[in-house]
């Protein structure tokens, strides 16, 4: 890099907001960032894309406090600093916004905002509600200061989070995969709201999974792979096609086949379910859908929509009202689930697998091997009072060899696995039951494009074999792609249920959205970059 | 670099960050152990002598004098060691469910209690195999009961089984002191004397001349017991996934409650057995003091053990060694309790505080070279 110099022109300043050079750090044997480098300026926008664990998380935690570097230095604004704390990043005005939030549920927006901030003189809520007012206004937020968290949406509460580091003076804002949560509507609010502060001088880096938002939003793509540079492109000179080879190393097709149900036969008929919780809030109201072989049935809904209480209600793990009803292909009976246990399912001969939300602590045991965790399903079956662990061995080391996931060996921890291969044990350990009805909720989720792919594949082979899979996602071009029918849940009731080779991201969109209090504006700008 | 020398000035790493090792090899965790043993001995080695002036490879050597200075001395090392371990044994499987027995010591005393109670008033009316066998239930039977009963508020209503088990210790106490009073010999002096001490009804019998072999035994045989049960049952599968994740237990169809009930309901009746050995086959009497607090060190016992019962045999005898051999130090230099209560201290704090070196790694500021 050439000696500094500011040139006239605003638009491009040669003195970059944040330089990293040659940042290495490892993890005991793993090394997370290999010699990384990365530069953003003022008025620009940088997409981090990279795998899973290609390190993308770490080299935004090494610039936020989180971590620090074993090698290598970071300059903000030309000048080197040392980041020990996340209140040095501050001082630095670097400001991140972590995936997940972090407020505090009873307080108002303003509240949080200023709490853990002293600032000198006498503090008045007041004219800190005025100023985070003037920040709205300035960017183009709709946020109500006085507002409490609980009340707020998803997307609100990501709002008071940009705003809490704004408040703070940050001219450097790292997003954690911030359209993970949200509804395409609300992601185009996000963005023009980005593209705001961009114009107005800021330095923002976005950490995200998803290429045509990478190539809608940002001026600049840094790409990491295995914890090391793999290079760095101007948006405007590269295609998905281009990112993805350089993401994962070799071309990959981000094509889904989408085969026509082979003869579907009505498998399982949810019919009028509701469920209320302990406050006596419905969840899930007069719910009725029917899944039927050989067919993929997407569920779209904004999270914490009745999606995980509707499917562990048809795994036997929630009280619900009305009638699950399962036509057994081998007895031709028609068997009631409601209010059966995992187990008494089980015992009617349902093959019925579940891959929950919540991988560690539901599907798996962190702390348990992978043979362990694959015996869970099976570790019953046998008379003697020990347990087999031969045959789980062996489907072990089957799963591991066709879902090729990387692993030491099969006595190591799920635990220590990445967030794919985790996936991989506890979807090809459902999978190895071959089920009659396969229910997987949100079974991508912070996975990379290749996992994700690979799982979308045991999908679509499974539902050639005959299974009815209810697919609950949350990216609505794959729930488009790979889905035959899309059922749209708002609020725990069923918005509508349309074909998936019809359907429109928009419509869809506006579906999640109907039985809310929440806002919506049609039509956010859209412009490409 | 064309680097300004005034950009310096903020740049200084910490001294030393501290990171999670991944993984490390069998000898270095065993390095760090033996060389945290050998700075806690010359650390306490310093105290003792700033404190008592005595040459602290003497007190050592007392130590050790104390614990296996004779032949009668390895033999009370080893029955202490043995109803330590028993304990420890006894709440494992509980700790591995992530279920804070803290209820062992009450668990002992009540199966002591019931010991006691078939060995007063049934004593002489049964034949002595059959009184044994008694005896034998009748503990398991206390200790099962006075631990199932949290449990099932427990698994029922989620109380804090913490507090709960807490408090059944109290209940047992008492209960033991108002039976002491009861059947004290003589009426009125609150002690029960050693029970049956003519006929030894109800005496655990000895093999050959040894007082304690049958008692070692028995304790050997239930911690291999327990480490096949944990590790290779389906029970003890149950256990670790309970344990883990109440949730995935749930997921996966475990019959959370049940498990719950039946391991507590192990875990104590093997304290009923450890109190029906500290009672018929050691004091053959009953006090306040009979489970000694082994109810708690059997926590520290089995948590350095890693909730792996063969394990249990050494941490437990480290902390009888150090038990034995502080006291022996307090009689010979005429120092009182709290003096070895100190070494002991200074021992477990090295030896408990060297697992963060095993589990964390620290690093240092690496020196800067001039050819940059």
């Amino acid at each position: 890099m050439s000696e500094p110099t500011v040139t006239e022109k605003p638009e491009k300043p040669e003195i970059p907001a944040i330089r990293l050079e040659h940042i290495t750090k490892r993890f005991g044997e793993v090394v997370a960032n290999d010699d990384v480098n990365l530069t953003v300026y003022h008025g620009q926008i940088l997409s981090i894309l990279g795998e899973n664990g290609s390190g993308k998380t770490t080299l935004m935690n090494m610039i936020s406090g989180i971590y620090f570097p074993d090698h290598g230095k970071i300059y903000v604004d030309g000048q080197e600093v040392v980041i020990r704390s996340p209140k040095d990043a501050f001082q630095c005005k670097i400001g991140m916004i972590h995936q997940h939030f972090k407020l505090v549920d009873i307080f108002t927006a303003t509240e949080n905002i200023v709490l853990g901030l002293n600032e000198k003189g006498r503090f008045s809520l007041r004219r800190a509600a005025e100023r985070v007012r003037e920040i709205s206004a300035k960017y183009g937020f709709e946020l109500d200061p006085n507002k409490k968290i609980y009340e707020m949406s998803v997307s609100e509460k990501q709002t008071v989070e940009i705003i809490k580091v704004l408040y703070r003076g940050a001219d450097i804002l790292i997003l954690d995969e911030p359209t993970a949560v949200l509804t395409p509507q609300e992601t185009q609010k996000l963005f023009a709201v980005l593209r705001n502060m961009r114009d107005s001088g800021k330095a923002i880096i976005i950490i995200t999974h998803k290429l045509h938002e990478v190539l809608s939003l940002s001026d600049q793509v840094t790409v990491l792979c295995k914890g090391k540079n793999a290079g760095t492109v101007q948006t405007a000179e590269t295609n998905e096609e281009q990112l993805t080879e350089m993401m994962v190393g070799r071309k990959v097709t981000l094509n889904i086949d989408r085969s026509e149900p082979v003869n579907p036969v009505d498998r399982l008929m949810v019919q009028g379910i509701s469920c209320k919780n302990r406050e006596g809030t419905e969840l899930l109201h007069d719910i009725s859908f029917t899944a039927r072989s050989g067919e993929i049935l997407g569920i779209a809904g904004i999270a914490g929509s009745g999606q995980r209480e509707l499917l562990e209600a048809i795994a036997g793990l929630q009280h619900v009202d009305g009638q699950i009803l399962y036509h057994n292909p081998k007895t031709d009976q028609i068997d009631d689930l409601r209010d059966k246990t995992p187990v008494q399912i089980r015992e009617l001969g349902v093959r019925l697998s579940f891959v929950p939300e919540d991988r560690l602590g539901m599907g798996l045991v962190g702390n348990m091997d992978i043979v362990d965790n694959v015996m869970l399903r099976s570790y019953r079956k046998g008379k003697s009072i020990f347990l087999e662990r031969k045959a789980p061995k062996s489907l072990a080391e089957k799963i591991i060899r066709d879902l090729e996931v990387v692993t030491p060996s099969a006595a190591t921890p799920v635990r220590r696995l990445s967030g794919g291969n985790v996936q991989k044990v506890l979807v090809g350990r459902e999978i190895a039951a071959s089920p009659t009805v396969l229910m997987a909720a949100y079974p991508v989720r912070g996975l990379d494009i290749n996992a994700s792919f690979t799982i979308y594949h045991l999908l679509n082979e499974q539902k050639e074999h005959g299974t009815a899979v209810i697919f609950v996602g949350e990216d609505l071009d794959v729930l488009l792609e790979l889905s035959d029918r899309i059922m749209v849940i708002s609020s725990g009731r069923i918005a509508g249920i349309v074909d998936a080779r019809t359907a429109t991201k928009e419509q869809i969109g506006l579906m999640m959205t109907k039985n809310t209090k929440v806002q919506t504006q049609e039509g956010g700008a859209a412009d490409a970059g | 670099m064309p680097a300004d020398a005034k950009q310096a000035r903020t740049a200084k790493e910490p001294l030393f960050h501290i990171a999670k090792r991944d993984h490390i090899a069998w000898w270095k965790a065993w390095l760090i152990r033996v060389s945290a043993i050998v700075l806690a001995l010359v650390f306490s080695g310093i105290i003792s002598y700033l404190l008592t002036k005595e040459n602290p490879l003497s007190i050592y050597a007392t130590m050790f004098d104390g614990a296996f200075g004779t032949e009668r001395r390895i033999w009370n090392l080893s029955q202490s060691l043995a109803m330590l371990l028993c304990v420890s044994v006894a709440v494992t499987p509980a700790f591995k469910m992530r279920f804070w027995n803290i209820g062992a010591e009450g668990q002992v005393l009540v199966g002591g209690l019931a010991t006691a109670a078939c060995m007063i008033l049934i004593g002489d009316k049964l034949p002595s195999w059959l009184l044994l066998l008694v005896m034998v239930i009748a503990s398991i039977a206390a200790g099962a009961l006075w631990a199932v009963i949290p449990a099932f508020f427990r698994a029922n209503w989620q109380t804090n089984e913490t507090l709960f088990t807490l408090m059944m210790n109290y209940i047992a106490i008492q209960l033991v002191s108002f039976f002491v009073y009861k059947w004290s010999v003589p009426k009125g002096s609150g002690q029960v004397g050693l029970i049956n001490r003519s006929t030894k009804v109800g005496w655990l019998p000895k093999i050959g001349d040894q007082e304690y072999l049958l008692n070692i035994l028995i304790v050997l045989a239930i911690t291999l017991i327990m480490f096949i049960y944990l590790k290779y049952s389906k029970h003890g599968y149950e256990i670790s996934v309970v344990g883990e994740s109440e949730n995935t237990a749930r997921y996966i169809g475990i019959p959370v409650k049940k498990v719950i009930i039946r391991t507590m309901l192990i875990s104590g009746a093997v304290c009923g057995i450890a109190g029906f050995l500290l009672v018929s086959g050691t004091d053959h009497t009953i006090s306040r003091d009979t489970a000694g607090g082994r109810g708690f060190t059997a926590i520290m016992v089995s948590w350095l053990a890693k909730f792996n019962p063969i394990f249990m045999v050494l941490t437990s005898f480290l902390l009888v060694f150090l038990d034995k051999g502080a006291s022996q130090v307090s009689t010979k230099f005429g120092l009182n309790k709290s003096f070895s209560d100190i070494i002991t201290g200074i021992i477990i704090f090295f030896i408990i505080g060297c697992e963060f070196f095993i589990q964390y790694r620290v690093q240092f500021r690496e020196k800067e070279g001039k050819t940059k």
